[in-house]
C-alpha cells in the first residue's frame, strides 16, 4: 500500500513537471500553430540561470544568502528564459506562422546553437545546483511513507504557477486578448488587438513557464547542456493526447502521462514503460483524434 | 461536380513539365551527378571514396524523406528508425557470417547461451536481405495506418514519429542481449566470403550503392510521375479536395510512408558493410531530423536536391566537425535556420533561378518577402 502511495507520489512530481514543460507549447500551438522544438533549450536556460544566480550569490557574498538564492532563482529564470523567447520569437518565428513544418526545423537549429552556447560557456560536464537545506528535508507521512521535501516543494511551485496561469488568463487584460485571438484571430485584430504583441506575449509566457521547470529540475539532479531534450519529447505526447491548445486537456494528460511512466516503469522496466506509453497514446488516438479535449468554436 | 480526372488534370497542368525540351532539361543535372560519381574511384583516395559510400547510403536515406515531405507534404522526424532497421537487418546476417555457426560475441558476454529465434533465419542473404525492406516497411505501414486514419497530419505527424525515433533507440539500448545495447552490432568481418575491409570489396561496394541509388531515383521520378505521385501533390496541397474527390487519403499516405520507410531501410543495408557498425545512435532523434536539413538544404521537392544535400552536408560535416567540432555545432544550427529562412528552395532553387515546378509555398516572391521583413525588421 505504501508503495503504491509513494509510487502515485512520483508520478504526481513527473506530472507536474511535465506540466509546466508542455504548458508553453500548448499556448503557442493553440495560439500560433506554432511548436518549438527549442523548448527543451529554454528548460536549460531555466536551469543554468538557477546556477549562475547561485554562484553570483556565492561570489559577492559569500554562503550566508545561498538559503534564499533558490527563492530569487525562480523568477530569475522566468525572466531569463522569457527575454530569451521574445527574441526567439521576433527574429524567427514571426516569419513561419503559416509554415508550421519549417518552425519546427527553424526552432530545432535554434535549440543545437544554445547548446552549444550552453557548452561554450558553462562547460560540456553537467553542473550540480545546491539545493537549499530546508529543502533537504523529508515528510513522513507514515513509518513507511517518507515524502522528499524537495517534491512536494515542486509540487506546490507548480500549482503557484498554475494559479498563476488562470489569474493571467481569465483575469487580466492581457489574458483576455490572448483568448481572444486563439478563439478567433481575425475578428480580434479587426476589434483592435495586436495580435502581434499577444503572440509574443504568450510565446514569452510560454519560455518562461519552460525556464520555471528548468529551475525545479536543478533540484532533482546535475544539469547539462543537454537538460532540455530528456523531457521534451514526453511533454509533445502530452501535448499531443491533451488536445489542440487546451489548457485543461494539457493538464489531464499531463498527468496521466506521467502517472502511466511511473506506474509502467515500476512494474516493468523504464523502456517497457516509455513502449507501452507510446502505443497506448496512439491507440487512444484512434478513439479520440482530436486528444482529450476538443477546442470548442471552430 | 469534381470528377477522380479533373483532379488528376489539374496536378499535372500545375506541377508536371509539358514541353518536351523541359522533360529532357530535367535530366541534366542527375546525370551529370552520376557521371561524376562514377568517375569518382579513378580521382579520389581510397578513404575519400569510402567516405563518398557513405553518403551516397545517406543520400538514399534522403531521396526517401524528400519522396514524403517535398512532394506528400508528411515531414517525418523518424527516419533514421527505417534506416537503423535496415542496417540492424544486415549487420545480423554479417554478424552471423562472420561468428560461423557460433553464437555472437556480445551475445555470449551478455550471458545468452543459444540464439534467439528471432535471429535464427537472418543467417540467410535470401532472408536477410528482403527484410532490410520489409521490416521498416511494415513498421511505417502499421503505424502509418493507424496515425493517417486518425487524420493526423503536420506538426502532429512530425512529433509521433520523433517520439518513434526517441523510442526505438531506448528500446535497442536496453536490449543488450538482442541488439548488442549502445554499441550496436560490429566486429564483423565478410560478405559473403569477402573480407570487408579490401579497397577491392569496398569499391565493390560503392559501385553497388551508386547503382542501387540511381534505381531508387528512378523509382521516385516514376513514381512522382505516376498518377499516384499526382494525388500525393495533390493531397500535400489540398487533402479534403481528394477525399471528397472519392480516394482514401489515408491508404495512400501509408503506402508512400511504406515505401519511403523501405528505400529508407535499404540504405542502412548499405551503410552496415561499408562503416563496419549500426548502432542505436543512428536511430535516434538527431540523426533523424539532420535528415531532414540534408533535404532543405538540397531543394525539397525535387528530387536532385535530396542527393546533392546529402554529400554536400556530410561532406561539409566531415571537413568541419573532425578539425572544429564546436563551431560544427553552431554551423549546423545556423544552416536549420537559413535553410528554411532564407533559402526555402535549397541549392537546386538557387541554380535553377526559375520557377516552372516550383510550388506557390516555395516561390521567390516569398523568399524576397522573408528577406524584406528580415532588413525592414533590422530598421524598426
Amino acid at each position: 500500500m505504501e508503495i503504491w502511495a509513494s509510487q502515485l507520489f512520483n508520478g504526481l512530481s513527473l506530472s507536474s513537471i511535465l506540466l509546466l514543460i508542455a504548458l508553453g507549447l500548448a499556448l503557442s500551438f493553440g495560439l500560433m500553430n506554432v511548436i518549438n522544438l527549442a523548448h527543451g533549450e529554454f528548460i536549460m536556460i531555466g536551469a543554468y540561470t538557477t546556477y549562475a544566480v547561485q554562484q553570483g550569490a556565492r561570489y559577492f557574498t559569500g554562503d550566508p544568502l545561498a538559503e534564499i538564492t533558490f527563492v530569487i532563482a525562480i523568477p530569475a529564470a522566468f525572466l531569463v528564459a522569457g527575454a530569451a523567447g521574445i527574441l526567439v520569437e521576433n527574429a524567427l518565428i514571426r516569419f513561419l506562422y503559416r509554415r508550421p513544418l519549417d518552425t519546427l526545423l527553424a526552432t530545432w537549429g535554434v535549440g543545437l546553437f544554445l547548446q552549444q552556447l550552453a557548452r561554450s560557456i558553462f562547460g560540456a560536464p553537467n553542473v550540480q545546483v545546491v539545493a537549499p537545506a530546508w529543502l533537504g528535508g523529508t515528510i513522513s507521512v507514515t513509518s513507511s511513507l517518507v515524502l522528499p521535501m524537495k517534491r512536494i516543494f515542486i509540487i506546490g511551485l507548480v500549482i503557484a504557477c498554475l494559479g498563476g496561469l488562470y489569474w493571467y488568463m481569465y483575469r487580466s487584460n492581457e489574458g483576455r486578448r490572448m483568448r481572444g485571438v486563439m478563439q478567433n484571430r481575425d475578428m480580434a485584430a479587426s476589434l483592435g488587438v495586436s495580435t502581434r504583441r499577444v503572440d509574443s506575449l504568450t510565446f514569452a509566457l510560454g519560455s518562461g513557464l519552460a525556464g520555471i521547470a528548468g529551475c525545479a529540475l536543478t533540484l532533482i539532479g546535475p544539469i547539462g547542456p543537454s537538460l532540455g531534450t530528456n523531457y521534451i519529447v514526453d511533454s509533445f505526447i502530452v501535448v499531443i493526447l491533451g488536445g489542440l491548445g487546451q489548457v485543461p486537456g494539457t493538464i489531464l494528460a499531463a498527468l496521466i502521462i506521467g502517472m502511466l511512466n511511473t506506474v509502467f516503469e515500476f512494474g516493468t522496466t523504464a523502456v517497457v514503460g516509455k513502449v507501452l506509453v507510446f502505443a497506448m497514446v496512439i491507440l487512444f488516438l484512434q478513439w479520440k483524434p482530436a486528444g482529450l479535449m476538443r477546442a470548442r468554436g471552430r | 461536380m469534381v470528377s477522380k480526372t479533373s483532379i488528376l488534370g489539374a496536378v499535372r497542368n500545375a506541377y508536371s513539365p509539358t514541353r518536351l525540351s523541359e522533360r529532357i532539361g530535367a535530366w541534366i543535372p542527375p546525370v551529370i551527378m552520376l557521371a561524376a560519381l562514377l568517375v569518382a574511384p579513378l580521382v579520389l583516395s581510397e578513404f575519400r571514396i569510402a567516405l563518398l559510400g557513405k553518403f551516397l547510403t545517406f543520400a538514399i536515406l534522403a531521396l526517401a524523406l524528400n519522396l514524403i515531405w517535398g512532394y506528400a507534404g508528411m515531414l517525418s522526424l523518424g527516419h533514421g528508425v527505417f534506416f537503423g532497421l535496415g542496417g540492424y537487418a544486415m549487420a545480423m546476417y554479417l554478424k552471423l557470417e562472420s561468428a560461423g555457426g557460433k553464437l555472437p560475441d556480445f551475445m555470449f558476454w551478455s550471458g545468452l547461451t543459444e540464439l534467439p529465434i528471432f535471429w535464427a533465419p537472418f543467417k540467410y542473404a535470401w532472408f536477410a536481405i528482403p527484410m532490410t525492406f520489409i521490416v521498416p516497411a511494415a513498421l511505417a505501414g502499421a503505424l502509418g495506418y493507424l496515425v493517417f486514419r486518425s487524420r493526423i497530419t503536420g506538426v502532429y505527424f512530425a512529433l509521433i514519429t520523433q517520439a518513434l525515433a526517441l523510442i526505438a533507440s531506448i528500446l535497442f539500448i536496453g536490449q543488450q542481449p538482442y541488439t548488442g545495447g549502445t554499441n550496436g552490432i560490429t566486429n564483423y568481418a565478410t560478405m559473403f566470403g569477402f573480407a570487408l575491409n579490401s579497397p577491392t570489396i569496398q569499391i565493390v561496394l560503392y559501385y553497388v550503392t551508386l547503382s542501387v541509388l540511381t534505381a531508387a531515383y528512378l523509382l521516385c521520378s516514376w513514381v512522382i510521375a505516376s498518377r499516384f505521385g499526382r494525388l500525393l501533390v495533390a493531397m500535400r496541397d489540398d487533402e479534403n479536395r481528394v477525399r471528397f474527390s472519392g480516394y482514401n487519403p489515408a491508404i495512400l499516405k501509408t503506402l508512400v510512408f511504406s515505401l519511403s520507410a523501405g528505400l529508407a531501410g535499404i540504405a542502412g543495408a548499405l551503410f552496415a558493410p561499408q562503416v563496419g557498425i549500426i548502432s542505436p545512435t543512428m536511430m535516434g532523434i538527431v540523426p533523424s531530423i539532420e535528415v531532414a536539413i540534408w533535404v532543405a538544404v538540397g531543394g525539397r521537392g525535387v528530387l536532385m536536391g535530396a542527393v546533392l544535400g546529402a554529400v554536400v552536408v556530410n561532406g561539409a560535416k566531415s571537413g568541419l566537425s573532425e578539425s572544429f567540432p564546436a563551431i560544427w555545432q553552431y554551423f549546423l544550427g545556423l544552416v536549420f535556420i537559413g535553410a528554411v529562412l532564407l533559402f526555402p528552395t535549397g541549392i537546386m532553387g538557387l541554380l535553377r533561378g526559375e520557377a516552372w515546378r516550383r510550388p506557390w509555398w516555395l516561390s521567390k516572391e516569398r523568399a524576397l518577402g522573408t528577406w524584406k521583413g528580415l532588413i525592414a525588421g533590422v530598421k524598426r
